[in-house]
């Protein structure tokens, strides 16, 4: 009865203050949509230049939502691309068809490939297989899809973190914390009243970022919604009894925000937001320390690999025990506020 | 003999002041430090059923620290406590002290009703008694046109009155509380006065402490806490004799705790 009062109380004055609410559910969609008008949108169509090329394939290119620009030659197409007019070169010389790519912005890169692909498929022209050269870059640049669900993760992260970590804050600061620890509330009871009721909130929120991000923003999503959702919720219970559990050792709303250059930077470092292959091996461990990167991968895997529960168990396993791990310590850390 | 049973017997044992076997509270030799710094030095005191008991001091000489103790918050360094009879810190114990603290301690975006329905449930109050302990609490402090009110559109007296409604809610057999008319007008000084002294009358032991003398002058015994020791305990008048001071005030400058 006293989890669910706490929930209910805490559920309460989430929905009186609306510039939390605001935060919580607003912002990482305004950050997320800006990340994606940042990283490559669908934005305009792939500028492709083509030289010699059959119409029936200029034709289907054209049919893949390409921008097609015909040129006399592949040397004067080829001099458009280095003076960076177009995207890619598709010219046929000597029989060859060869694909170049401009290949500094992975975004447009993938948008050529996706057009030639498409055209590969809804033509007949099966056997046209042009050889695929990039002019800057390599193929296999990571961006928004690769690293758009690592994001999804790490808002939810973020804010709920922040969040959690304020409130608690703040039931010390008023001396409501005191007051409730005046009452025959265990500590245990606390904790659980608290992931009620930010749980709740934390459920919503990543409900509507993930939505948000596959269905407005069309993210690439070849996994299940419900393991996203699953992940995501983890994810936030691990940054809830974290907040809670840090805020023990602030002493005010700045001290929290403080945290954030400690917990939450690192955090994004080693979440696989930035490629980790050249870090040193000692340091490549630390990434094993942090509930992010085990977000991040579970998430990349249902999104992009269209991974089932099998392949993310681990990662859904190490979640739970961060949660467990910061609950409990949370439940020691309340000593400090009542001897018993 | 069996003190603090769970039947309410302070039908009896009002104003049981001296009455050695029906203390409320009992405090033996109890000493708190912060650091290096000593707060409270081996401070005894019992207290009886029923009794209004009142603890002066200026400030920074460990009224607030020694309510702490007692209420179980925070744990003394050497020494014990008791109350009704059992050992402090306990939970189910709590659950028959009414606590208020200096702060209001309300949570701002909730209504008066849902912040007494709050606390309600952390004593295991619910259904129809909470409801009937809601009415009667917010009706002892005045507030109860103001029931479906926000918090945090409360003035400062109506918190106080507020919080106090808060620790009442569960008809604590002991109540302490920690300045609790600090920034109320005198009228409204007048109307909590009149609520305790009838709490007092039901039996209800109240440990207060105070700043104001006249208060001090309505307390069953007063006791004089001075650098973490009490310095003196007593009735009002008894210790105005002692001293052969005409006011209260001067006993107490008297007794040395003149040190605002």
């Amino acid at each position: 009865m006293r989890v669910r009062a706490l929930t209910m109380r805490i559920f309460r004055q989430f929905m009186r203050d609306r510039r939390t609410l605001a935060l919580l559910f607003v912002a990482p969609i305004f950050i997320l949509t800006l990340v994606y008008f940042i990283f490559g949108g669908p934005g305009s169509a792939p500028k492709i230049g083509t030289a010699g090329l059959p119409d029936t394939i200029a034709g289907a290119l054209r049919a893949s939502s390409a921008d097609i620009v015909p040129y006399d030659s592949a040397a004067a197409a080829r001099s458009a691309l280095d003076e960076r007019k177009l995207d890619a070169v598709l010219a046929v010389t000597e029989g060859k068809p060869t694909l170049l790519l401009e290949g500094s912005d992975p975004s447009r890169s993938r948008a050529v490939l996706l057009a030639v692909s498409t055209m590969q498929r809804t033509s007949a022209a099966t056997v046209f297989q042009p050889d695929i050269a990039y002019l800057h870059g390599k193929p296999g640049m990571s961006s928004f899809d690769a690293f758009g669900p690592v994001m999804i993760g790490f808002f939810s992260f973020f804010f709920v973190f922040l969040l959690a970590g304020v409130a608690f804050l703040r039931e010390r600061t008023t001396g409501t914390m005191e007051r409730l620890m005046a009452t025959p509330i265990r500590r245990h009871e606390v904790v659980l009243g608290y992931l009620g009721g930010f749980g709740l909130f934390a459920i919503l929120q990543s409900a509507l970022v993930a939505c948000f991000a596959i269905y407005a923003l069309g993210m690439f999503m070849s996994g299940s919604i419900w393991l996203i959702l699953l992940v995501n919720l983890l994810l936030t219970l691990t940054a809830l009894t974290l907040g809670t559990l840090l805020s023990a050792f602030a002493g005010s709303e700045f001290q929290i925000i403080q945290f954030v250059p400690i917990v939450i930077v690192p955090q994004a470092f080693f979440s696989g937001l930035f490629p980790l292959d050249g870090m040193s091996a000692w340091l490549h461990k630390l990434t094993y320390l942090m509930p992010l990167y085990y977000g991040g991968e579970a998430l990349r895997g249902v999104m992009i690999r269209g991974e089932g529960f099998g392949g993310i168990g681990v990662e859904v396993g190490a979640l739970l025990g961060f949660s467990l791990l910061f609950a409990a310590l949370n439940v020691i850390a309340l000593k400090k506020q009542r001897a018993i | 003999m069996k003190i603090g049973g769970s039947s309410n017997e302070s039908g009896e044992t009002y104003a049981a002041v001296g009455n050695n076997d029906a203390f409320s509270l009992e405090i033996e030799g109890v000493s708190r430090s912060f650091g290096d710094r000593m707060i409270l030095r081996e401070v005894s005191l019992r207290i009886g059923r029923g009794e209004l008991f009142g603890l002066l001091g200026p400030s920074g000489s460990g009224k607030t620290t020694l309510i702490k103790l007692i209420t179980g918050i925070d744990a003394a360094d050497e020494g014990r406590i008791a109350i009704l009879g059992e050992r402090v810190p306990s939970l189910p114990l709590l659950g028959r002290i009414g606590y208020m603290a200096q702060a209001d301690a309300l949570y701002g975006e909730l209504t008066a009703k849902e912040n007494l329905m709050f606390f309600g449930a952390m004593f295991g109050l619910g259904g129809s008694r909470l409801t009937e302990r809601i009415g009667a609490t917010l009706a002892t402090v005045g507030l109860a046109q103001e029931a479906g009110k926000l918090v945090s559109r409360f003035s400062g007296g109506m918190k106080r009155r507020l919080s106090l409604a808060v620790a009442l809610l569960h008809e604590p057999e002991l109540l302490i509380l920690d300045e609790p008319t600090v920034g109320i007008d005198p009228a409204l000084r007048v109307s909590i006065w009149t609520s305790l002294l009838a709490l007092r009358e039901r039996g209800t032991t109240i440990v207060l402490t105070t700043h104001v003398m006249d208060e001090a002058e309505r307390c069953d015994r007063i006791g004089l806490l001075r650098e973490g020791s009490l310095t003196a305990v007593g009735h009002p008048d008894a210790l105005k004799a002692r001293t052969g001071a005409a006011t209260i005030e001067e006993a107490f400058i008297r007794l040395g705790g003149d040190r605002a």
